[in-house]
């Protein structure tokens, strides 16, 4: 094999060396039956210029967002990345190390994260960030659980423009801690404030989870939500996307006391789901109840700024049943490419790529609802995302559309029968040019007849 | 080194974009204004040449696979083949949406079938999950599927999971997320359960056992086929952490030695890149009978063999991430597996082994060697002898270590060891390694007799020298912004 390096001489002196017969003899410990396994399933080895070919041809039977014209957000977005962003992700020095549990061998791995760390901060106006969790759904469950241990209170409130999907990996990880989940009301895209104000938050909660924008594309009315919740002794979570927050108002600002989300429009491919980054940041009297890694900067022998691991008490490897979370491995890597996609764009570019995503999603949907018989379905102010109300279901337009070459959105009903089969969730991001959407646009007034 | 913001300049750029479409585009202008960010997110402000060199600059204070022998134990740091990075970027893989309709992802679908029935095989499990991002969330999700099968049973959930003294931490961890209580079963001397502590500990209240094997002590667990039946004869079910399936891929499954749920780590067997701490990939196995609990979404296979998700599981435990688990892992896992087929997986697993036991067999005569037999894919060494008599700790050595060239084995772990190392050499490494390896930690332990200052102020060739972490912990500095 090309990857290990024994020769048979090199074995022989191996085994004499250690006293063995021969390297079976090694496995002695194994009940003989136990080592009578069929493993016919498994392949033979085939060669690398094979493998590649078998790769190409299982890639080349997918049709991506890059074949179509993607209008498709939903939770998972294109955008544009620098090359520069996977050029340093491809250094052995950063994917082939673990764990900075040396931190004198792993400085850069270290600082890497509490640059990470200090933008997520900067991004959220928020004190403290961890050095990341698995994805943005994952890090709104694990925010879940800080609140309920935080407050010593069981029930949490969701509002309903939380992602589907977040909301039941939430139920997910709460099923077996007795956490009961109620939704806020809703009324036109967004959280209902006025029947809230009226008939007040349930008492007795642990946290309100509230995303901005929502998976609508609306933006809340965060304030008044965070407002709520703290006169319940609640605490607020808001579940952000991390690019909206180069124009948006920062949760720290607007009264959440934690904030998590999905760093994948920030430099990480589609990949059909996955690997994404989860960040969560929060304020810093909530620090030692943080789940996941945490990076500090301190000193070393000689008085010279260095980097750690920190607060190392909170976690499983150490606190085992007792620990914050169960989290070890998370997504370093991933949360290295957030942080040399926000090195990139800087604090200029950020904001001006966001308010490219406002640019096109405005002139989409200002087009859009032009055409007779497609109208929004709330009138919100939005992000890069909004639903339009079209005259004919949204499955049908959806299939036609890809016939012509878009990928038109993603039908509502697909998360909830309760939706409107006509609405369809459209995203545009600084991806898609005037053209684009022009053309989509025509599209969309045939697919909708 | 500077920090990123340290080195910014006003009005510097790092990309180039677009224009709006709109002449006066503004925020202002669509959204309102108490929904808006009143002064920019204090990013640091670079051009392209500038955020390259910076972190290129950081790589180099990395010790990592590609330049240095890094044994760290428990982890299975070998080698990550590069076709397995290049597959996982094709354009096809990589532009692939999320939620596209499956007759436009067949291939990645395809792949991820394959690969279940791959593991399967290894694991001799009936059905395999790809959705798990990591080995822990996949012990979350396993645990969790014991209770929904208890709560399916009998109406309840029970409350008890066993788990081994030299456990790593994560098992008593995931336990809990999944509301179990956790009961310790004693190690005996020669490193495996002991089967009268679980006898003492086992009742209808246990809803299964976590058990890695071979074990945290790097043990095969001889007597496992008993112990399992013990654990299914009061009702309970059997868990595998694969955290050490490196050991036997190839030669053993867990399937045959009684247990009934298993994860194991793509980031470890299959040689997906560690990435500085992720991401990882935990797939779970289970037997065919708890299949109907796996976590949504589940790869199906129409009549026509046409594939495709389905949420539609009425007994699944329910989702664990927005999409599909971390499919650009399992990607790299496939191409790794085909390209070493069943012989090269059987064959890591024996050059593993046999690598440990010739590190072991070089430093037996000049540390303590707490367990008698041969072991498997690592092993653990006791410093406590020289903690005694000359004060300098396994940790310091480990430090120690960083001044000849290699990363420090794990540290402490299992904790049933007193001052011990756990030693993970791989098969990807080489004899000559392995004996430059053993010298120098020969060496380190005669420095620690006429040199203990030396020792226990080590590292002295690293980019920082040893840094303080009581400093780190009680003045907490983890933002540039402060």
């Amino acid at each position: 094999m090309v990857f290990t390096p024994h020769t048979s001489a090199e074995v022989e002196a191996m085994l004499k060396t250690i006293g063995a017969d021969s390297i079976e003899a090694l496995f002695e410990a194994i009940p003989r039956q136990e080592r009578e396994a069929d493993f016919s399933a498994l392949p033979t080895a085939r060669s690398e210029m094979d493998v590649a070919a078998e790769c190409r041809r299982l890639a080349g039977q997918n049709r991506g967002v890059h074949h179509y014209r993607s209008f498709l957000g939903a939770g998972a977005y294109e955008h544009f990345t620098p090359a520069a962003v996977d050029h340093i992700l491809r250094r052995g020095e950063f994917f082939t190390a673990y764990t900075p549990y040396q931190a004198e061998a792993s400085q850069g791995t270290l600082q890497a994260i509490y640059e990470y760390q200090s933008m997520i901060c900067a991004l959220a106006a928020l004190e403290v960030a961890n050095a990341s969790l698995y994805d943005g759904a994952s890090a709104a469950a694990e925010a879940v659980i800080l609140a309920v241990r935080q407050t010593e209170r069981k029930r949490v409130a969701v509002a309903r423009g939380l992602h589907p999907a977040s909301r039941r990996v939430i139920e997910t990880y709460t099923r077996y801690l007795g956490v009961e989940l109620v939704e806020l009301p809703f009324a036109e895209g967004v959280t209902d404030v006025d029947t809230l104000s009226q008939k007040g938050l349930q008492s007795n909660l642990a946290a309100v989870v509230v995303a901005q924008p929502n998976a609508f594309g609306c933006i809340e009315p965060v304030e008044t939500i965070a407002r709520a919740s703290h006169q319940g002794g609640a605490l607020c979570i808001a579940v952000v996307n991390p690019l909206s927050l180069g124009i948006l108002k920062p949760p720290g600002e607007w009264g959440a006391d934690i904030a998590v989300g999905d760093g994948q429009p920030l430099g990480i491919p589609l990949s059909f789901g996955g690997p994404y980054v989860g960040f969560m940041s929060l304020r810093k009297s909530l620090a030692r109840r943080m789940p996941g890694r945490l990076v500090g900067r301190t000193l070393d022998r000689n008085g010279k700024s260095g980097f750690v691991l920190t607060l190392q008490t909170r976690e499983q490897h150490i606190r085992r049943e007792r620990a914050t979370s169960n989290i070890c491995t998370n997504q370093a890597l991933c949360a290295l490419a957030v942080t040399l996609y926000l090195s990139l764009v800087g604090k200029e570019g950020l904001r001006k790529v966001a308010l490219l995503n406002l640019d096109r999603s405005h002139y989409l949907f200002e087009r859009a609802t032009a055409i007779e018989g497609i109208s929004a379905a709330w009138k919100r102010p939005f992000f890069n995302e909004f639903v339009l109300r079209l005259p004919a279901s949204a499955e049908g337009v959806v299939r036609r559309m890809r016939k012509r070459g878009f990928l038109a959105g993603w039908p509502l009903t697909r998360w909830s029968k309760k939706w409107d089969k006509n609405w369809l969730l459209v995203c545009a991001t600084e991806t898609k040019s005037k053209r684009d959407c022009d053309e989509y646009v025509n599209a969309l007034g045939q697919a909708g007849k | 080194m500077e920090l990123i913001f340290e080195t910014s300049v006003e009005g510097r750029q790092g990309v180039t974009l677009p224009e709006p479409i709109a002449s006066d585009a503004e925020p202002s202008k669509w959204l309102p204004n108490e929904a808006l960010r009143t002064g920019p997110a204090l990013l640091p402000e670079l051009n392209e040449p500038e955020v390259v060199r910076h972190f290129t600059r950081l790589s180099q204070q990395n010790f990592s696979i590609d330049t240095h022998f890094y044994p760290l134990g428990s982890c299975t740091m070998k080698y990550n083949p590069r076709l397995c990075e290049d597959a996982t970027r094709l354009d096809g893989f990589a532009s692939l949406h999320p939620l596209e309709d499956a007759d436009d992802v067949q291939g990645t679908l395809a792949l991820m079938a394959t690969l279940e029935d791959w593991l399967g095989a290894i694991c001799g499990m009936g059905a395999f999950t790809l959705n798990p991002a990591a080995g822990a969330q996949g012990e979350f999700c396993g645990m969790s599927i014991i209770q929904a099968y208890h709560v399916h049973r009998e109406g309840k959930p029970r409350p008890i999971v066993l788990v081994p003294e030299s456990a790593h931490g994560t098992n008593p961890a995931s336990a809990v997320l999944s509301g179990m209580t956790v009961k310790t079963i004693r190690t005996l001397a020669d490193g495996t359960t002991d089967p009268d502590d679980l006898d003492r500990n086992l009742d209808s209240q246990v809803a299964g056992m976590m058990l890695t094997n071979p074990n945290t002590v790097g043990v095969f667990e001889t007597r496992i086929v008993e112990i399992a039946e013990k654990v299914h004869s009061v009702g309970g079910l059997m868990y595998y952490d694969g955290a050490n399936l490196n050991a036997i891929a190839g030669l053993a499954r867990p399937g045959d030695m009684g247990f009934d749920v298993v994860h194991v780590n793509l980031h470890k067997t299959f040689s997906t890149p560690h990435g500085g701490g992720g991401p990882g990939s935990g797939p779970v196995g289970v037997q065919s009978h708890l299949e109907p609990f796996l976590p949504i979404p589940r790869l199906v296979r129409g009549e026509k063999g046409q594939l495709s998700l389905t949420e539609s599981r009425p007994l699944s435990i329910g989702r664990l991430s927005a999409f599909q688990g971390n499919v650009g892992v399992a990607i790299r896992a496939y191409a790794y597996i085909l390209l070493h087929g069943l012989e090269g997986l059987r064959r890591n697993s024996q050059l593993a082994v046999l690598n440990a036991n010739y590190l072991r067999a070089r430093l037996r005569d000049h540390f303590e060697i707490p367990f008698p037999q041969y072991c498997m894919h690592e092993f653990v060494i006791s410093l406590n002898d020289i903690a005694k008599k000359t004060g300098v700790k396994a940790g310091d050595c480990a430090k120690r270590l960083l001044d000849y060239g290699f990363h420090a084995p794990t540290v402490y772990f299992p904790m049933i060891v007193p001052e011990c190392m756990l030693i993970e050499p791989t098969e990807t490494e080489s004899r000559a390694t392995l004996d430059a390896f053993a010298e120098a930690l020969i060496g380190i332990k005669s420095e620690a007799q006429s040199d203990p200052d030396k020792v226990k102020g080590a590292p002295w060739t690293t980019p920082v020298g040893r840094l303080d972490e009581y400093r780190a912990a009680t003045q907490l500095d983890i933002s540039y912004l402060g």
